[in-house]
């Protein structure tokens, strides 16, 4: 049976609550800010949204429920999606059915985490039963040696050099220079990016994000309701989420995507070369090349060669996480799943002020969350088009 | 190739001496199976009994068939080197101290990929040719199981790897106290340490005055000094503490009494008091002069102290009633034992228990071979600080008697009352 169309469904009103490095603030605090800048900017009232996912790793022990009596609201549907990169994908994808079927009308996906000076070492070792016990153990302390292991997997096997990566993060750089939201505010050269101190070898300081506090934030609902409302929204065109895909291959060099990409463009109704953005999740470089593969932009093994052809920037022939990502902006936890969508949301709803994409009319935002062991589990991608 | 360790200048007596942060230590109670498994120096995987998947890391059921019969059986650990890494950087304060450290991610033969310390001797896998690695299971400074990727192929200076030799308590410029150098064993262990490398042996002497032979072989060498240690007086203990406790990076205790009679064949309780003073009591002493001294230097440097041994019996596991007594003595040594193995766990000092079983000495006479030759036991406790491992069952009595206990200790328990 074919899956059911997406169409419909509007995705409007992308909120950022400013990053900060580290916050004495919680996530309640951050959610409570999300929702409120969503109430203000929307015009609807808090009660008339139905519907809400929370995506937090910070939130503990609470979930979604008791944000619910923390902020007085009361939904009559309700997720809780802590999938990290993978969040804002998977909010997305379950919001728009819950207001295709009717169990909500209005859903608001938020994603917030905080960032106390200890948090972050804490979170790591405390992050899965596998990391408890196979990987934190070995020093690491977080996914840097994961990612290290697999960006030399990749150079090995592809023929990839430090600059190939080099110039996914400096195109970025220069996104987050015309994002005022960006941590990150001064320009990243390629002979900077290189001569960075050594992280976890191949890894070096600017192939890692800075964790911060922060929260991202964008509203559900029909169509309908959008245009009644007067929002400015984009339409959910394709989707796609995967988790745990090609588990036996002993490293990871490709990605859920590749299962399930045909599917993705079909439902969306078009190519990859009608895309006119792509906002891929990076926590490390290597993952945005594996994007451009396994999303089809180029072949297997190809992606060294692709970002030495291309221009990256929300000018260039390719345009790249726009907003700097979270290479330049910062990873607020959970809230770097969501990134790329409030930010194609920008994009596409002429929002997106000096960094925007000209003549932008679809943009492709992918989703990679939750390295529990040795690699990221889940992987997703949506198609968003603009409103005619 | 690794470079041999040298030995390590005198410190500087301003400087305060670096204390320990352990590493990670927290495992879920079905991975603490490894651990199990290499406490015995054994590298052992989750193997489903249904259809035979081998899996890392541990889980509570077949990733494949989702039975729940996962077994931990002993694997050969050859596999590929799929790619370093080397950190520069850690949020965790034990790595923090020992940067640059190397990790490997290694594809086992049978399947599973592991993450691994990798030792300095395996090469880097830079161009297609594959890269062969020998995985290990190792004890940490925290006593947890991990996984350590070796070269194939013994090397030359090995056990020096840096990172090989915060897993491992090995003699090799070490200073080390010998409780009893009167019987054989002792006598032997003296040896054995001083041909791994031992820097000092100091050797306990309680009755001066008794010239018992071999003494004379091991005061020859050079390392050794004689010390006066009687572990039934206090203030023997104590005296002895005041002067090296602040040096001495292995304690091994080897002192004990061993009389071979059960509860009816002698009369009042004088026999086993010297047993129980001994065996017992007397690892309490030492451990409450030697075992804070011990702790307060485990993170200094490449000859931080490392290890303490306690020579057990296997009769501590269950009562050998001709030998009732010094069975009960052995039984409470090894509580105790396991008392002071989480005491100094903070610290990272390795509390390493030998079980033997009859040992080739006089008091084990009258019981027929197999017996462990004081040499054989030396061997094996040596070999246990070398290679991490934290139980020790040398000779084949002992492996059979433990293979036994694990099997079911009450059928155990009838069989030796029934006479072994």
């Amino acid at each position: 049976m074919p899956r059911a169309s997406y169409a419909g469904v509007a995705v409007a009103v992308p909120v950022t609550v400013p990053y900060r490095r580290y916050s004495t603030h919680g996530a309640h605090w951050f959610i409570g800010q999300a929702l409120e800048a969503l109430v203000e900017r929307s015009g609807i009232a808090k009660e008339r949204i139905d519907g809400l996912t929370v995506s937090s790793f910070s939130l503990g022990p609470d979930t979604a429920v008791g944000v619910t009596q923390h902020l007085g609201v009361s939904p009559r549907w309700l997720d809780h999606i802590p999938t990290g990169g993978a969040s804002g994908v998977m909010a997305l994808r379950r919001a728009a059915r819950a207001v295709q079927a009717g169990d909500a009308d209005i859903v608001a996906c938020i994603a917030a985490d905080a960032n106390h000076v200890e948090s972050f070492r804490q979170m790591l070792g405390g992050f899965s039963h596998f990391a408890r016990d196979a990987s934190y153990p070995y020093g690491s302390g977080g996914p840097n040696s994961i990612f290290a292991f697999i960006t030399a997997a990749y150079m090995r096997a592809h023929g990839a050099t430090r600059e190939d990566f080099g110039r996914i993060a400096v195109a970025q750089r220069a996104n987050a220079l015309r994002n005022p939201n960006a941590l990150f505010k001064v320009p990243l050269t390629l002979e900077q990016y290189l001569d960075a101190r050594p992280i976890s070898d191949p890894i070096h300081l600017f192939d890692c994000v800075m964790p911060c506090a922060g929260a991202e934030a964008f509203l559900v609902m029909r169509e309908e309701r959008a245009s009644e409302l007067g929002l400015a929204h984009v339409l959910l065109r394709g989707a796609i989420e995967r988790h745990n895909a090609f588990a036996d291959d002993p490293v990871l060099l490709r990605g859920g995507w590749l299962v399930d990409r045909d599917d993705l463009y079909a439902q969306a109704g078009v190519r990859p070369e009608a895309v006119d953005f792509v906002q891929t999740y990076d926590d490390y470089p290597v993952v945005v090349m594996l994007q451009f593969e396994d999303l089809g932009f180029c072949g297997k093994g190809e992606g060294p060669a692709f970002v030495r052809s291309r221009t990256l920037t929300h000018d260039g022939d390719f345009p790249n996480n726009t907003s700097g990502g979270q290479l330049s902006a910062g990873q607020a936890g959970c809230a770097g799943g969501f990134l790329g969508m409030t930010e194609a949301i920008r994009q596409l709803t002429g929002e997106a002020g000096e960094r925007a994409v000209k003549d932008a009319e679809i943009g492709l935002v992918a989703g990679f969350g939750m390295v529990t062991y040795d690699r990221c589990l889940c992987t997703g991608a949506v198609i968003l088009g603009k409103a005619s | 190739m690794t470079m041999p360790l040298m030995k390590s200048r005198r410190k500087n007596p301003v400087l305060r001496t670096r204390q320990m942060n352990l590493p990670p230590w927290a495992r879920g109670r079905t991975a603490l199976g490894m651990t199990a498994a290499a406490a015995e120096g054994r590298f052992e995987l989750q193997v489903c009994k249904r259809c035979q998947a081998v899996q890392y890391p541990p889980r509570d059921a077949c990733h494949r068939c989702l039975s729940p019969e996962l077994k931990w059986t002993p694997q050969s650990g050859a596999g590929e080197l799929l790619a370093e890494t080397v950190l520069h950087h850690s949020n965790d304060p034990f790595y923090r101290e020992r940067l640059p450290w190397r990790l490997g991610l290694v594809q086992l033969d049978v399947g599973p990929t592991v993450i691994v310390h990798l030792h300095g001797d395996v090469a880097s896998p830079l161009t297609p040719k594959p890269v062969r690695v020998h995985v290990g299971a190792r004890l940490d400074r925290a006593g947890a199981a991990v996984l350590i990727g070796f070269p194939p192929e013994e090397t030359a200076n090995m056990a020096d790897d840096k990172m090989l030799r915060e897993m491992t308590s090995d003699p090799k410029f070490r200073k080390i106290l010998v409780t009893d150098g009167k019987t054989e064993v002792g006598q032997a262990l003296v040896k054995a340490l001083v041909k791994a490398g031992a820097e000092i042996v100091w050797v306990g002497h309680a009755e001066p005055w008794k010239k018992l032979p071999g003494l004379d072989d091991i005061t020859v060498l050079p390392q050794v000094t004689l010390v006066p240690l009687d572990l039934t007086n206090g203030r023997s203990v104590a005296e002895l503490a005041g002067e090296i406790g602040g040096k001495v990076d292995i304690v091994v205790n080897n002192a004990e009494v061993h009389r071979a009679f059960g509860i009816a064949a002698r009369r009042g309780t004088d026999v086993a008091k010297a047993e129980m003073d001994i065996n017992y009591f007397g690892l309490l002493r030492l451990a409450q002069e030697f075992g804070p001294a011990l702790k307060g230097r485990s993170a200094d440097g490449s000859t931080h102290a490392a290890a303490w041994v306690n020579l057990l019996s296997v009769y501590a596991l269950s009562n050998f009633p001709p030998h009732g007594t010094f069975s009960a003595s052995k039984a409470a040594a090894h509580s105790l034992a396991q008392c002071l193995r989480a005491e100094m766990r903070p610290a990272g000092i390795r509390v390493i228990n030998v079980f033997p079983g009859p040992i080739e000495d006089e008091w084990n006479q009258n019981l027929p071979p197999p017996k462990v030759a004081p040499a054989a036991l030396a061997g094996a406790i040596v070999k246990a600080l070398k290679e991490g491992i934290e139980d020790v069952y040398p000779g084949d009595v002992a492996q059979e008697w433990l293979e036994r206990w694990r099997d079911n200790p009450k059928v155990l328990e009838r069989e030796l009352a029934a006479g072994g």
